[in-house]
């Protein structure tokens, strides 16, 4: 299974002047961001201010009002789906096992069986999953539900990871195992990312590159680069700390403002 | 000195649980109820026939060979009748669930067709499709088409959408997402919409026999009834029942096969 593991690095997201409206009511302006290879940028912002439709938008779900989104480059060799999500509730077939959720990915390519058997057996391996191939989503917990799903976006060796909100579901604890697991995987195997969140401590440990938006209409308030690399990270590290506590200053009193909004406005 | 006493316990109840036995106790009791009455002379016999005597008629129906000539061609119609109600209604109701065009041409239909007694169609079905089976397997398609429709697109319409949003994250081809995520997701609703649309093709088929068979639990029951023959009646009630019982046991253990994903 060597070739798979070199990951995705090859392509980049552009986004150009995007700008978005529900309705009249506006919920992106004018976002320029690249999301360069082989890293992973957060994108932060009180509810409600878009990023998870600026996600929706990068993986070709939702169309913008305005702007565009540029893949430059093209998918690694062996890409089957260049823009792949993981989604906050996981999104497992419960129907379907462990092994057949990822195969699920899998199934509209003309791989064979067996290849198709190697690549959901690596991905099992590299998450950690291999001892609950046969499981039914309901007998896992919410942590493994999410290990599947980081499964079946690994198997399609996807050029850009999209995550929205993957660990917000979870206990605090199981949150920082699947933290872990993530670092891990992005050391063995870097791949190009955007991970969305709310949470500033899984921002500041993940990401190379931290967006935060303003309340609505979301709009870019800043980029804050972290340059310590993710597997020496130690959130006891005052540097790091001291991100955090700016991250949060940038967003108190938008988080306040937007706390104080009604929701259907 | 503080009170103690232990804090009261209201939690408990709202929670269906299994208690396997007491639906068979219950129908022995009634049964030994209506036995132990028509032998007292507490009940009449013109009121129930007593319980012993229908098993007997049961018995010589079943030696006579008539059962068979009875039930056969009551099951091949109740089988033809809902295989192709059931097949067209969960194929519409699929295509109401997928498409905003049918949604939207379809729904109306389909409510103005609900309420209409099927059984007052007969005779328009009897020149349409002919005096014989024809008639028949219409009746009972037509009645159970309705009710399969709305169960089907309702289920389709409940399928989880972010599951949907998966799938065509994932590049999933539209066939794929019908067959893989739409379908199993809407199984649920569309097996308890089986439920009642088998009940219903049961009584349309005593319906359609009543009104011109020769054969069949419901010429068999519509004959005892004319001649005042309590025991045949029951009989043939009992008959219906069983299959009603039967029906319902089979799509509990399609239910289980199909659905085991839900534990």
């Amino acid at each position: 299974m060597g070739p798979r593991q070199t990951g995705g690095i090859s392509m980049e997201l552009r986004l150009k002047n995007l700008s978005h409206a529900y309705g009249g009511t506006e919920v992106l302006r004018d976002i320029t961001l690249t999301i360069p290879e082989g890293r992973i940028v957060c994108i932060v912002g009180p509810s409600g201010c878009g990023k998870s439709t600026l996600l929706r938008m990068m993986g070709g779900l939702e169309q913008p009002d305005a702007g565009e989104i540029l893949q430059v480059g093209s998918p690694p060799e062996g890409c089957l789906n260049p823009l792949t999500y993981v989604f906050q509730d996981f999104a497992l077939l419960p129907w379907r096992s462990v092994e057949g959720n990822i195969a699920l990915a899998l199934e509209d390519h003309r791989l064979g069986r067996q290849k198709r058997q190697a690549i959901v057996a690596d991905v099992l391996a590299r998450t950690g999953l291999s001892d609950f191939a046969g499981a039914l989503p309901r007998q896992l917990s919410g942590g493994m539900k999410q290990r599947v799903a980081i499964a079946r976006a690994l198997a399609v060796n996807p050029a850009v990871m999209l995550l929205d909100e993957p660990l917000s579901a979870l206990d605090a604890q199981t949150r920082e195992l699947l933290m872990d697991d993530l670092i891990g995987l992005w050391t063995r195997a870097p791949f190009t990312s955007v991970y969305v969140t709310h949470n500033l401590a899984e921002a500041v440990r993940l990401g190379h590159a931290i967006v935060v938006l303003s309340r609505r209409p979301g709009a870019i308030r800043e980029m804050v680069e972290i340059a310590a690399p993710l597997e020496a990270r130690d959130m006891a590290d005052p540097v790091l700390a001291a991100k955090q506590q700016h991250l949060w200053e940038l967003m108190r009193d938008e988080a306040r403002a937007a706390d104080a909004e009604l929701a259907d406005a | 000195m503080p009170e103690i006493r232990p804090v009261p316990f209201r939690g408990g109840g709202f929670r269906p649980q299994v208690r396997r036995w007491v639906g068979f106790v219950v129908f022995v009791l009634l049964i030994a109820i209506a036995e132990w009455g028509t032998r007292t002379g507490w009940i009449s016999n013109l009121t129930l026939p007593r319980p012993s005597d229908v098993l007997a008629t049961f018995a010589e129906l079943w030696q006579s060979g008539l059962l068979a000539k009875h039930l056969s061609p009551s099951l091949s119609r109740l089988a033809v009748g809902a295989a192709l109600g059931v097949s067209v209604g969960v194929s519409v109701g699929v295509l109401i669930g997928l498409f905003s065009y049918f949604r939207a041409g379809l729904v109306p239909v389909v409510a103005a067709l609900f309420p209409i007694p099927k059984i007052a169609l007969l005779p328009l079905f009897v020149i349409w499709f002919g005096i014989d089976e024809g008639s028949k397997y219409a009746l009972i398609a037509f009645g159970t088409f309705t009710p399969t429709v709305v169960a089907t697109y309702g289920a389709v319409d409940n399928v989880d959408r972010t599951l949907i949003r998966m799938g065509q994250s994932f590049g999933l081809t539209w066939w794929s997402i019908v067959r893989k995520i739409v379908l199993p997701g809407a199984m649920p609703g569309i097996l308890s919409g089986l439920r009642i649309s088998l009940a219903i093709a049961i009584i349309l088929l005593v319906a359609a026999e009543m009104l011109g068979a020769e054969y069949g639990i419901g010429a068999y029951i519509l004959e005892a009834g004319s001649l005042y023959d309590l025991e045949r009646l029951f009989a043939g009630v009992v008959i219906l029942s069983v299959l009603g019982v039967l029906v319902s046991s089979a799509i509990t253990m399609i239910e289980r096969r199909l659905l085991h994903w839900r534990g």
